[in-house]
């Protein structure tokens, strides 16, 4: 069993009424990346703000890098990089000015400061405007400086929380590059997402959906538990074909894509090709296997995706 | 017809936030309130009750008979006694009594003669306190025995009258000095109450309190450049009134710096605090409203203190702009010196250590 760097037992978050996360555990490794896969709304933001001490918990325990969550937050902030939802660095500072000043704030000596930036200037390709003010920055320029001010003082942990929301695809590929590198080097990196191909990278996956931990694993363990459960359907008439699948209680989602029809089936359903030529009268059908992915891992795992 | 929809549901939507803002909602009831007590109960521009002292230097029964005719008027209050003049004007300088009423030796053999039976020594910075008691030179007095026939009955004047600092009693003498209290409340308490709600509005908060920063360093580094601010505008404001309104300067600089500087601090103590209280920039700027409208009303900028009823009197004392108004007066006006106005200067000290006390412990480094 390798070191745990964060264990949250029963973690529960209420706002008045509303229970933003329930009974969440989790156990995250050291050293990993470790994503949070689930919509808007399904409390990703909110238990990565108890992590990081910045909410109190309503009920449960957290235990980061062996500290006692609230209470040791303090300790814990020398050790911790976190990078918010919403840009955090001053549009009116220029790239350098802001660097600067987050290193001072971490109490960084002015020497190991200039390396330390010149460094991460380097390293995230932000010398060339290292004069710019951050508020006259594209997204991926943005987000590749609040990552660089997230690790000036090489944090062992790191929060991101959709650290790629406002960037472009290339810039995320770029981005996940230097996520591997951080991780590499020993950091352990927990981030919060909601696109597919960014869950994929993740070591460790764990899906949340209305503030529920709904499945988790790594990626391979979760495309696993779908062997043999996603049909791909070509036929005629593919907006009949997928009304009626949808109807049959084995079938949990049904989605078009392109000139296909991807089926989802429930846990359990023995022979799924028979299973959809038996109750599906049509005699154009074609059905063969076909690879599971994340985002049928998603569907299967929440009620979100189911019958639709 | 479909005009007036859109102008109803405009309406509609605007009274419903209306009644959710309660800072705003506050405001439609708290103001007119506000505005009617001070102007129509507190503030009044008939001046009584001047504390003043009497330096007797004659010890005759016809002294004790003229300090009880001039108390009986109301005008003055009599909150001290002399023993020499030159003590007199060193309470005047300082502060402590706005005039001095001095009865001479020789007050039976001018009370004999006919003349000014003896000389009022007034702090002139006040053009409304001074204007009250240039009332008194030829106030009714009414002495027994060897008085000539008609003397002291209003025609003649009972006392000559010495106006310190402002002889020609002029207001912007007054009002100069005054306005820098008035205008560094007003820019100093809404600078630093959108300082800390900004970060907030902006996103910059959450990240630095994930950072090992203390609040109370936070709150100081914030309000440290806001000093410079205050100074500068101090220096334009005085600086100005001197060369273009001609305003004398009788003090020094060191002591108006040690005056200033504690009010600069209580205000931004103060604006800290509602940086704490506020959800948005706009309340944070409507709590301002609620520390500058009386400060300006009750701090004696407008009115003089004296005159105020006690009530109005322990609301204007909570104010900081009320104790810089005595301080920046004396200083400047009557070359005060700083060690002489202790009480203001340590009131407002405290102010600042309880002000910015509550706004660091309710300052936490969390969202809950």
């Amino acid at each position: 069993m390798t070191e745990l760097a964060i264990r949250a037992t029963q973690l529960s978050r209420h706002f008045g009424d509303v229970i933003a996360v329930d009974n969440v555990n989790l156990e995250i490794p050291a050293g990993e990346i470790y994503g949070f896969l689930g919509p808007n709304g399904s409390g990703k933001t909110t238990i990565i703000r108890m992590l990081c001490g910045l909410l109190t918990p309503t009920v449960g325990e957290v235990s980061v890098l062996g500290l006692d969550i609230p209470a040791q937050a303090e300790t814990l902030r020398r050790n911790l990089g976190y990078m918010t939802q919403k840009f955090a660095l001053y549009d009116d500072l220029t790239v350098e000015e802001n660097m600067r000043f987050m290193s001072r704030i971490h109490g960084l000596s002015r020497a190991d400061a200039t390396a330390r930036i010149e460094e991460l200037l380097d390293r995230y390709a932000l010398s060339p405007m290292r004069t710019r003010f951050a508020g006259a920055m594209s997204g991926g320029q943005r987000q590749r400086l609040a990552l660089a001010v997230a690790t000036l003082h090489s944090p062992t942990l790191l929060f991101l929380d959709e650290p790629t929301s406002a960037v472009d695809p290339e810039n995320r590929r770029d981005f996940w590059e230097k996520l591997f590198d951080l991780s590499d080097a020993g950091t352990t990196i927990l981030v919060s997402t909601h696109y597919m191909d960014e869950a994929e990278r993740c070591h460790h996956l764990a899906i949340l959906e209305t503030g529920h931990l709904r499945n988790q694993g790594t990626p391979q363990e979760l495309l696993g538990q779908l062997h043999n459960r996603v049909v791909e359907i070509s036929a005629d008439d593919l907006r009949q074909v997928k009304q009626d699948a949808l109807r049959l209680p084995q079938v949990q989602s049904a989605a078009q894509q392109g000139l296909h029809l991807r089926v989802l089936l429930r846990h359990g359903t023995a022979d799924p090709i028979s299973y959809l030529h038996t109750h599906l009268k049509d005699s154009t059908l074609t059905l063969t296997h076909t690879k599971p992915s994340l985002e049928d891992v998603f569907v299967a795992s929440t009620d979100t995706g189911t019958k639709q | 017809m479909s005009s007036l929809r859109r102008v109803g549901a405009i309406t509609a939507k605007e009274f419903k936030q209306l009644s959710r803002d309660r800072v705003t909602f506050g405001m439609i009831v708290m103001i007119p309130l506000m505005q009617l007590i001070l102007f129509g109960y507190a503030i009044s521009t008939t001046v009584r009750h001047i504390p003043v002292a009497v330096v007797d230097n004659s010890g005759s029964a016809a002294a004790r008979v003229i300090a009880e005719q001039v108390r009986v008027t109301q005008v003055v209050d009599i909150v001290g006694n002399y023993n020499t003049a030159a003590e007199a004007e060193t309470a005047i300088v300082a502060g402590a009594v706005r005039a001095a009423l001095v009865l001479p030796e020789n007050l039976t053999q001018r009370a004999a003669g006919g003349e000014p039976v003896g000389q009022w020594l007034v702090d002139g910075s006040d053009t409304m306190v001074s204007s009250a008691l240039l009332g008194l030179r030829t106030m009714p007095l009414h002495l027994e025995a060897g008085v000539p026939q008609g003397a002291y009955q209003g025609a003649t004047p009972s006392f000559e009258v010495a106006l310190f600092f402002n002889p020609e009693r002029r207001s912007e003498v007054n009002i100069v000095p005054g306005l820098t209290a008035i205008i560094l409340t007003m820019t100093l308490v809404l600078f630093t109450a959108v300082a800390l709600v900004r970060e907030r509005e902006r996103g910059n908060m959450e990240l630095l309190i994930t950072t090992p920063i203390h609040p109370l360093e936070l709150m100081v580094g914030k309000l440290v450049p806001y000093i410079f601010v205050g100074l500068v505008q101090v220096t334009i404001i005085l600086g100005l009134g001197h060369l273009v309104f001609s305003v004398p300067f009788q003090g020094q600089v060191l002591g108006l710096t040690a005056v200033t500087l504690p009010f600069i601090a209580a205000s931004l103590a103060l604006g800290l605090l509602f940086s704490t209280l506020a959800e948005t920039q706009m309340q944070a700027m409507q709590m301002t409203f609620f520390i500058v409208m009386p400060s300006i009303l009750l701090s004696g900028f407008m009115f003089p203190f004296d005159a105020m009823p006690q009530p109005a009197q322990y609301i204007a004392e909570i104010l900081p702009a009320t104790h810089y108004m005595r301080l920046i007066r004396a200083v400047f006006l009557r070359g005060a010196d700083a060690a002489q106005l202790l009480p203001d200067i340590l009131w407002l000290l405290g102010f600042t250590v309880v002000m910015l006390a509550i706004a660091t412990k309710r300052f936490r480094k969390s969202l809950d």
